[in-house]
Order: C-alpha cells, then sequence, then structure tokens
C-alpha cells in the first residue's frame, strides 16, 4: 500500500498549482454549464490545452497538447482544479464520447476534420443513440438510412438527446442493412443538425426543464462519406464509446463535493432549537453515506491502481455507475429531508434554498440511474461478466424449443 | 503509488487460504462447534506455524512486526473459513495493547510468549463504547472491582486486559483471585466471550495515557472485525453465485433468472468497495494515525450494514436449503451477526464517528 504518487509527481502537481494560481480569473464561473460554452469558457478551454490540462493526450495534429498517457498526471489535474474549485477542462459529448471514438475507429481525414474544433468548443455535437423503442435494447433501433444518387436518406426518431438544440452536428446510430441481424445492420454516421428535414422539439422531464430532446429525421440526405468504421459496424463503433460514457457518471470527486455540500446544509440550516446535524436521526443517516462516499472514494484509486498496473479494473469498475448514481441520489435525498417542510421549496419560491438545486438534483439524479444502462442493466453486466452467472435465455430460443417439441413425434416428448 | 497489497501481503492471503483450506474445511468446524469448548487445536496449530501470533508483536520481542493491513488480511481468510480460533484479541489488541502501553517488563514477559503462542490475553473494552447491565469496572489501589462484559477470546486466556470506567487499561490474570470469569453464549460459536466479575482482584496497570491506547484498540478491533465481516461476505456470496449456477428449476438454471441475478448483483455492488474500504482504513492504523479512528468507525458501520444485507440475501438465494443446518451456510451467517454488534453496532460506531468530527457537541 503506497498511497504516494512520488517526487516526480510532486513537480508536477506544483506545476499544475501554479497554473491554477496564476490563472484562475481568466476561469468561467462553475456554474457556467450552459451547453454552448461561452465565450469565456472557449478562452479557458484553449488556454489549458496549450498548457497541457486538457486533451492532454491527443495527438499535436489533431488539435490537443500531445503528452504520453500518464494516468496519474491525469489524476493530479482533475485533483488539483478540484481543490481549486476551478473548472477544468470542457466535458461534454463531443470531447467525451466522441473524440475517443474517432481517435480509435475514424478515418485520418476525418480526425483531422473534426477533433480540433471539438476540443476548442467551436463545434458542438449531440448524440443520437436512443429511440422510444430502443432504450436499454439499444439495438433494436429502427431509423433508418437508405441508399438514394449516394447519399444516406434517414427516416426516424430519436430521444434522450441532450444539447440537440445547441449541437452543430450529431453522431448517429441508423440502421442502414435492414435484413441483417439487429446487431448488425447498423451504421454509425455523423451529420449537421442544420441539414434540412431535423426538428428538435424539447423533452421537460419531471424537473420543470427540458435537459434533453426528441429529434425528427424526415428524409434527411447524408454525404456517404459521413460514417464511422464501415456499413454495418456501427454497434462495434457505439460500443467503444458506451465505456467513456459509463466512467463519466461515475466520479468519485464529484460524489465527495455533494456529500460535503450536505455536510455544509445540515451545520447550517435550522431545525427548531439546533441545526439539522444536532437531529441524531439525520446525522445517522449522514455518517453512513459519509463511509459509503469514503467506500467509493478508496474504490476509485483501486480502479487507479490497477489500470496503473495495467490490470482490468475487474469488479471494483463494473459497479461503479450503479453505486454511484444511487449513491448520489441518497445524497440528495438526505439534504431534502435535513430542510424538512423548506425541501419541497422549488422554481424560485420565496425562502427557497440553493436555487432549488437539492430538488431538481433529487429528481435529475433518478435520470442517471434510469439513463446510461439502467440500474437493472447494470445489474445484469455485474451478474453476467462479474460473476459469471448464466445468462438469461433468449425468448425466441425458448419458443423455438418449444416448437421443436410440440413438432417431435408424441412419443419422444417425454425424454425431451 | 500502489493502492493495493504487495506481493509479500498476497503470498500472506494465499497462504493462509491454502493452510485453512488443508485443516479448516467445513466437516471440521462442524465438529468443533458441536462441542463443548469448540476451539480448534488443530487449527490453531496450523495458524502458529503460520507464525499468526507473532504478527503484531515487535521484533525485538520476538514477533514480525507486521503491520494492521496484514492482520486484516489473515482475519478475511479466518472468517472465509470460519475457523474457530481465537484471533481478534489474542493475536491483535493485546499485543497492541502491551506494545504501546506495557511497562518494559510487561512486554518482556508478555510479548515473546504471545508471539510463540505460549501464552494467549483475552481483551475486554466494551464498556468504553457501551455500558449494558450496569456493567463497568472500577479500580483502585491496584484492585479491580465490578464487570466487564464481552471479554474477547475468552476461552483458554492466561490473563486478561480490561478496561475500566477511567478508559485506562489493567492486566489482570485468569486465575487470579477475586476475579469470577463466566463463558457466554452467542450465535457465533466458532469465537468465545465471557464475562469477567472482578470483586478486589489484584491487576496491574498498563500506561496512564488519558485513554489513547483504549481508543487504539477500539479502532484496531473494529477495523478486525470488518475485515471478518469482508471474509465472511465473501464467502456467501460465492456460495450464493455456485448454488445459482447449479439449481434448476423450471428447466432452468435459476441463476438465469433476474430475480436471483439481481439479488447476487446486488451484494456483489455493495460488497466490493468494502475492500478498498476496509484495506484503507487498516492502512491508516499504521501510516495515517488522524486518520485512523475515524474511518475504522465507516469500515465497521458500513462492513456491517453491507454484510447483514448479504447474509440474509445469500441465504435466500439458497432457498430452503439456506435456512437448513445441511450444508452450514448459517456459520456465516452467524459470523457476520457477531461482527456488526461487538465493539459498537452501527448505530453506535456511527454517532462516535459523528463525535469524532465534531458533530456532537460535548455534553
Amino acid at each position: 500500500m503506497d498511497l504516494e504518487y512520488g517526487p516526480e509527481y510532486d513537480v508536477f502537481r506544483k506545476q499544475v498549482r501554479a497554473f491554477i494560481e496564476a490563472h484562475s480569473h481568466l476561469a468561467p464561473p462553475s456554474s457556467d454549464r450552459a451547453a454552448r460554452p461561452s465565450s469565456k469558457a472557449v478562452e479557458w478551454q484553449k488556454l489549458l490545452i496549450e498548457h497541457g490540462y486538457t486533451a492532454r493526450t491527443i495527438p499535436q495534429e489533431y488539435g490537443g497538447y500531445g503528452a504520453e498517457p500518464d494516468i496519474l498526471q491525469s489524476r493530479i489535474i482533475a485533483e488539483e482544479f478540484a481543490r481549486a474549485r476551478v473548472p477544468g477542462g470542457l466535458s461534454n459529448q463531443g470531447i467525451s464520447m466522441f473524440v475517443p471514438t474517432l481517435l480509435e475507429l475514424g478515418t485520418e481525414e476525418q480526425k483531422r476534420r473534426w477533433i480540433e474544433p471539438t476540443l476548442k468548443g467551436d463545434v458542438v455535437w449531440c448524440q443520437g443513440y436512443s429511440e422510444p423503442g430502443a432504450g436499454s435494447d439499444l439495438a433494436n433501433l429502427k431509423t433508418s438510412a437508405h441508399i438514394e444518387n449516394d447519399e444516406f436518406v434517414v427516416n426516424g426518431q430519436k430521444i434522450w438527446t441532450s444539447t440537440a438544440k445547441q449541437a452543430d452536428m450529431i453522431f448517429c446510430l441508423v440502421r442502414t442493412e435492414p435484413d441483417a441481424p439487429k446487431h448488425g445492420g447498423i451504421s454509425y454516421l455523423i451529420f449537421s443538425m442544420d441539414t434540412p428535414g431535423i426538428e428538435v422539439r424539447p423533452l421537460k422531464t419531471m424537473t420543470g426543464h427540458a435537459e434533453f430532446n426528441e429529434v425528427f429525421f424526415t428524409d434527411v440526405r447524408v454525404p456517404m462519406h459521413q460514417i464511422v468504421g464501415q456499413r454495418g459496424q456501427g454497434w462495434f463503433v457505439a460500443n467503444a464509446t458506451l465505456g467513456h460514457e459509463r466512467g463519466m457518471l461515475g466520479d468519485p470527486d464529484a460524489l465527495e463535493n455533494r456529500l460535503q455540500a450536505l455536510i455544509v446544509l445540515m451545520q447550517e440550516e435550522r431545525l427548531g432549537q439546533g441545526r439539522a446535524i444536532d437531529n441524531p436521526v439525520l446525522r445517522d443517516r449522514l455518517v453512513a453515506l459519509q463511509a459509503e462516499v469514503a467506500a467509493m472514494k478508496y474504490n476509485g484509486m483501486r480502479i487507479l491502481s490497477n489500470s496503473l498496473r495495467g490490470e482490468p479494473g475487474g469488479m471494483a469498475k463494473l459497479i461503479v455507475k450503479l453505486q454511484s448514481c444511487e449513491l448520489a441520489h441518497q445524497i440528495s435525498a438526505l439534504a431534502i429531508d435535513a430542510m424538512g417542510e423548506l425541501g419541497i421549496l422549488y422554481h424560485h419560491s420565496p425562502r427557497e434554498r440553493e436555487g432549488g438545486a437539492w430538488q431538481w438534483n433529487y429528481m435529475f439524479q433518478l435520470g442517471l440511474i434510469i439513463g446510461g444502462g439502467t440500474a437493472q442493466i447494470q445489474k445484469n453486466i455485474i451478474a453476467e461478466r462479474g460473476l459469471e452467472m448464466p445468462r438469461e435465455p433468449k425468448l425466441a430460443k425458448i419458443s423455438d424449443a418449444a416448437k421443436a417439441t410440440a413438432d417431435m413425434p408424441r412419443h419422444k416428448q417425454g425424454s425431451a | 503509488m500502489d493502492f493495493g497489497l504487495s506481493q509479500d501481503q498476497q503470498m500472506l492471503r494465499d497462504a493462509v487460504a491454502r493452510c485453512l483450506a488443508d485443516t479448516c474445511p467445513l466437516e471440521h468446524v462442524r465438529e468443533c462447534t458441536e462441542r463443548d469448548n469448540p476451539l480448534s487445536d488443530k487449527v490453531l496449530r496450523a495458524v502458529q506455524d503460520l507464525g499468526i501470533p507473532g504478527m503484531l508483536v515487535p521484533e525485538e520481542h520476538g514477533g514480525l512486526g507486521m503491520t494492521l493491513l496484514d492482520a486484516a488480511i489473515v482475519a478475511e481468510q479466518l472468517a472465509y473459513a470460519v475457523a474457530p480460533v481465537p484471533f481478534l484479541a489474542s493475536h491483535v489488541l493485546s499485543p497492541i495493547a502491551l506494545s504501546e502501553a506495557g511497562s518494559e517488563e510487561q512486554k518482556a514477559h508478555w510479548l515473546p510468549k504471545i508471539a510463540s503462542g505460549e501464552a494467549r490475553i483475552g481483551v475486554a473494552i466494551s464498556e468504553t463504547i457501551e455500558v449494558r447491565d450496569g456493567a463497568g469496572v472500577s479500580s483502585a489501589a491496584g484492585k479491580l472491582n465490578g464487570t466487564a462484559l464481552f471479554a474477547l477470546d475468552f476461552e483458554g486466556a492466561d490473563a486478561f486486559i480490561v478496561a475500566d470506567s477511567g478508559g485506562r487499561l489493567h492486566l489482570v490474570g485468569a486465575k487470579a483471585s477475586g476475579l469470577k470469569a463466566i463463558a457466554l453464549t452467542t450465535i457465533d460459536r466458532t469465537r468465545s466471550v465471557g464475562e469477567l466479575r472482578f470483586d478486589g482482584a489484584e491487576a496491574e496497570p498498563l500506561a496512564d495515557d488519558g485513554g489513547a491506547t483504549v481508543a487504539r484498540l477500539r479502532a484496531a478491533g473494529r477495523l478486525i472485525l470488518a475485515a471478518d465481516s469482508l471474509g465472511a461476505g465473501q464467502a456467501m456470496i460465492e456460495k450464493a453465485v455456485d448454488y445459482a449456477g447449479q439449481r434448476e428449476q423450471f428447466g432452468r438454471l435459476i441463476g438465469s433468472f433476474q430475480a436471483v441475478k439481481h439479488m447476487c448483483a446486488e451484494m456483489a455492488a455493495r460488497h466490493e468497495p468494502c475492500r478498498s474500504l476496509v484495506w484503507y482504513a487498516a492502512h491508516a492504523f499504521d501510516a495515517i494515525p488522524t486518520e485512523a479512528s475515524l474511518v475504522a468507525c465507516h469500515a465497521k458501520s458500513h462492513t456491517g450494514e453491507v454484510h447483514r444485507f448479504v447474509a440474509r440475501t445469500s441465504t435466500e438465494v439458497h432457498g430452503g436449503m439456506g435456512f437448513t443446518d445441511l450444508i452450514g451456510l448459517h456459520y456465516w451467517f452467524k459470523r457476520i451477526g457477531f461482527d456488526r454488534q461487538v465493539l459498537g453496532g452501527p448505530e453506535t460506531v456511527r454517532a462516535e464517528a459523528a463525535a469524532l468530527q465534531g458533530w456532537i457537541k460535548a455534553a
């Protein structure tokens, strides 16, 4: 057990700290989470890339900083920006999911065309994966693209598309081979959101805000070269990025920050004669959550060590999305309970606390438990990949077997 | 940076696991726990041959001078095998107490004997956590009066280290006049606890350090119980997964039903982070003393909650068989139950964690 990063990393940490101290006045406010980065956020992003504090390992020819991958350096950068409460590099679906996909599977031309403007915040992407009939069963997607005059012609509907209103471009899964088996008929297309035939309708959620959209495609024409990977390989291409999404949803620093905010709230919020934290039941719940956040933090350190050794994350990694999203939701639930009747205030009400952020989180985090692979899908993954438990028999196979039994001569059925 | 077990620690873990797989199969545990004195001499000898009694005894006193993380690794394996041998008090807490607060004479007398397995010392500090049934020990002029409940590793102890109501530790011989030792029977027959009634029993005090050593013992004890819970939980999850992969109903392995699969996934998802928490807390005990007490509280209370869930869920995955004595799953269930209650249940420990952070105003 060695929790030190080592002297060469201490030097690196000092450099990061010095940079933050010297430049933090240029950073956009942390609350600036608009889908379309402000000009201040774009300038900040460019400064961070120039110094290697974001897009660190992306090659220079594609607009990155071009450092050798070093997990601990990346970790130190994340730690120091979190500690200083200064926003780090932009994080959006284009940067977190599309850029890694292109780096892995894009053509040279695609990499040169798209990565740099995406990193610099000049091009904003949205992700067209889920459909009304293709949620957990994503491969069941029906949005089609047939070929006409050397163009793809896209028809269908996507849902849960965050930032679709602001996005310049979409990376989108469509069915190009209707007769192929379901995972084999999908292609990964990229096209402009300004293309004629695209309609974006905001999708209002239980929070009262439209954090997502529905996107409708009617005869949307896409040039044949705007495809990542080959026709019919889209499922494979998309799976290269789904891993990145699961990684995004389980950040232990974020959990610690939420818990810290809860501790402050419970020390400040008055409840009768005392503070919320003086209530023994609420306090007990707080300490229980603190223990669980600590466990997830050390679990994160274990995953980090595994990857330093080049080992797979194993069970420690498989459980992160399920546990972190649940824990984040429980932290918000306790905050609301600690506020008592004040906990229901929302929509800029008088006496509302922190702009209604706890209520918004409490509801939105339920969305995070469902999105990005539902809790139930996560449990299937943990059981089947982690514990190597038997898979659910496919429905088709059960009915085939039943049919085969029915077709058999009667006297053989008993031994089937 | 390396968050995990060193190669030596992995070798230690594997050696203890192999030793217990050979000497302590479930039939042996069953045989032992059906006797009046369930402690297994055979397993104890095997454990002694690995040097485990001397793990936490400093090298200058004939021990190995290892760390609490090493002891936690052993605790996990002992629980995995539900081994009916003393460990927590006799091989962890008493060497820590003597090393940190013993006089040179006490150290020279006891530590080599602990390391060689010649002597075992039980530990009774429960009243510094919460008092039940009016128990409590007072000390005056080298004599103890009152009652200490839940003396750990009670059976076969040559002496006891006992905390008085002021948090000072005393060493008293098991055969001292004025000491009446009464065994308590618990759900978990693989470990022994007892009650010590003092009526002017002669005792030697350890250093008066304002309760510092007893706080160290609480932290170490809770951590070892958390590690024990981890090993027992691991065994129960593995058994549930194995069973679900063999048992067929409705023409299918029950493990292919999502209802069963999700029970197993929930156990694994809650259990896995406990391992990192226990490792960190054990490491903190030796390397980051300012954090040690708090993070030991977290490890104890959190594993207590998680493994209660694991114990019942694994039993349910086994269906009716889980409820029988036949497959012996209940040995681990009871081990987890013991780990949860002893040295403070989760609520008690969380209240202490809150106090350590200044969240409870001093009364």
